[in-house]
């Protein structure tokens, strides 16, 4: 399986008017092919930097980051953003003004991967994992949030990325959503292994869908901690109440108060 | 009104204020709708009457009655010449009809590709853009001297004028509907590996319609404002031309007749874009109706 991700010495510097902001600071990073990483820390710590390096919409002022073997980013460079990394985004972006099956079709058509008739078959069987095939000719603005978020993860999918780079994909989503949208991302995952990088405020989020948890600090952001979950998978919600669940958010929830309160004395805000 | 209509231009809907107005309006019973747009002009009709027709108050008495106005359009041989069954009627009518499709079409093709130049590159932008806001504020009035001059005929100055008012508005609100399309979306398409021409045919042109479709708006009203100013002024037939002539030789029945046609002009092409826009940007209809 590919998709092994390695991120060594990444430092970014935004210069801002007033004084030179330090986003990202010394982050080493091993992620493994298939590997689950989700990546929590205080909101405007740098993790959306890290992201937005990898995805190939920013550059590093240091460091480099590799996707098996082949740089993606070094100093000040960076290759450009392809289907090998897909994000999906905080806000979602799905194109409002093409349908559902459209807007997850399009990738492999545009990559001259797949033939338009093979792209709308395998679009509408990845759409029908996640009980959407009726919904393939709708406006994505017709949808739910939650309806919205499973296109989009299917959009990314359907191109067969290396790495899933997912930004807080569920923030907007109220709490029950949120469970279902965590099990469809388990199921599909299950389905397509793929390499995760996953960003979120949520630690209980971060434990459940984890093969490994990361702490950043707040910024400029480092690795505060980083932790194995050796929770076996496939997982359900029932371990949220499991003493090793609850072992290991009690082992993390103390690093990520201390720098959620750091940020929050400092007033920290979103960078990017 | 061409001020007015630039001023519009600046406060037109960065998200999607206009499609919230349509999507409330498609719940109100068209009956009703008729019914109280007939009792409007109902009331507009009656006040003519009275005001002109039966008291002749102030000076109202010098204005054209309404019943030998609407006498002349549907007689079969009118007193100065003009009416629905008359030739002479058409010829000014067509004249018109032509002048504001070729400007209008021309300044949407020249106007869209032109905005989207502007938004898409920086350096394009940096040397045309100020240029291009030094000419926009010049008033359409202003601009018919020179245009005549360089003008080969002058049915082709009125051309020419009442393309640079659509034009103008065109190219605008095109730029400012192209930067107000999300980054994201750019991302993702250049994740996705869109190439650039398919970047400007699915993102670029259908994130921009909405803004576009309400420049055209605008610019429509704008090139029927330029189309009669000049054809006053270097007109040789049409609309505006006749309402002038008829106003000179103290036709005023003919002048209400060409005004008339003006409006119904002007009220049909504004409805023949905001269709065409509706049709095109169905996938906004979908979502307002979704939320509401």
């Amino acid at each position: 399986m590919q998709g092994a991700l390695s991120i060594r010495g990444a430092r970014k510097v935004y210069d801002a008017k007033t004084a030179k902001v330090v986003a990202l600071d010394s982050i080493d990073l091993d992620i493994a092919a298939g590997e689950f990483c989700a990546v929590v820390g205080p909101s405007g710590c740098g993790k959306t930097t890290l992201l937005n390096a990898i995805a190939g919409f920013d550059t590093l002022s240091r460091g480099d980051i590799t996707l098996d073997g082949q740089s993606l980013a070094s100093a000040n460079a960076s290759a450009p953003p392809d289907a090998s990394r897909i994000v999906v985004f905080q806000n979602g972006a799905l194109f409002p003004w093409r349908t559902v099956l459209w807007n997850v079709a399009c990738g492999p058509i545009m990559q001259r991967r797949l033939t338009a008739v093979q792209a709308n078959q395998q679009a509408m069987e990845l759409l029908a994992r996640v009980g959407l095939q009726d919904s393939a000719n709708k406006f994505p603005g017709e949808l739910s949030g939650g309806q919205r978020r499973r296109v989009e993860i299917v959009r990314a999918l359907i191109n067969e990325p290396k790495v899933l780079l997912l930004d807080e994909p569920f923030r907007a989503l109220d709490a029950l959503t949120k469970s279902v949208m965590q099990e469809y991302l388990i199921e599909l995952l299950t389905y397509v292994p793929k390499t995760v990088f996953f960003i979120t405020h949520d630690l209980e989020e971060a434990i459940f869908l984890g093969d490994k948890v990361v702490v950043f600090s707040s910024r400029p952001a480092r690795i505060r901690q980083s932790v194995t979950i050796d929770i076996p998978k496939p997982r359900r919600h029932e371990i949220l109440t499991s003493p090793r669940f609850l072992e290991i958010k009690a082992m993390l929830s103390g690093a990520i108060h201390e720098e959620a309160l750091r940020a929050f004395t400092v007033g920290e805000r979103e960078l990017a | 009104m061409a001020k007015d209509a630039r001023v519009q231009v600046e406060t037109a809907p960065r998200s999607d204020g206009a499609g919230k107005l349509t999507a409330h309006a498609r719940y109100r019973p068209i009956l009703l709708q008729v019914f109280q747009g007939v009792v409007g002009l109902g009331i507009f009709f009656l006040l003519w009457y009275l005001l002109v027709d039966c008291f002749g108050v102030w000076r109202f008495k010098q204005l054209p009655h309404l019943v030998s106005s609407v006498r002349e359009f549907l007689s079969r041989n009118p007193t100065y010449g003009v009416s629905l069954f008359t030739a002479e009627y058409y010829r000014h009518l067509w004249a018109s009809i032509q002048r504001v499709a070729i400007a209008f079409v021309t300044a949407v093709t020249c106007g869209t590709s032109l905005g989207i130049a502007l938004a898409w590159n920086r350096w394009f932008r940096a040397a045309v853009f100020p240029l291009l806001e030094l000419a926009r504020p010049i008033p359409i009035l202003a601009w018919i001297p020179l245009v005549i001059t360089l003008s080969p005929s002058r049915p082709a100055s009125v051309i020419i004028l009442t393309f640079l008012a659509a034009f103008f508005i065109t190219t605008l609100n095109t730029m400012l509907g192209v930067r107000s399309i999300d980054e994201v979306y750019f991302r993702a398409a250049r994740s996705l590996g869109f190439s650039d021409f398919a970047i400007l045919r699915h993102i670029v042109i259908p994130g921009a319609l909405p803004h576009i479709f309400v420049g055209l708006q605008i610019a429509m009203a704008a090139c029927w404002f330029s189309l009669v100013a000049s054809e006053i002024v270097a007109g040789t037939a049409g609309l505006g031309y006749k309402v002038w002539e008829a106003y000179y030789y103290v036709q005023f029945d003919t002048m209400t007749i060409m005004m008339a046609t003006l409006g119904l002009c002007g009220y049909l092409s504004s409805m023949l874009v905001r269709r065409i826009g509706k049709a095109l940007m169905s996938w906004r209809e979908e979502m307002l109706g979704g939320l509401s």
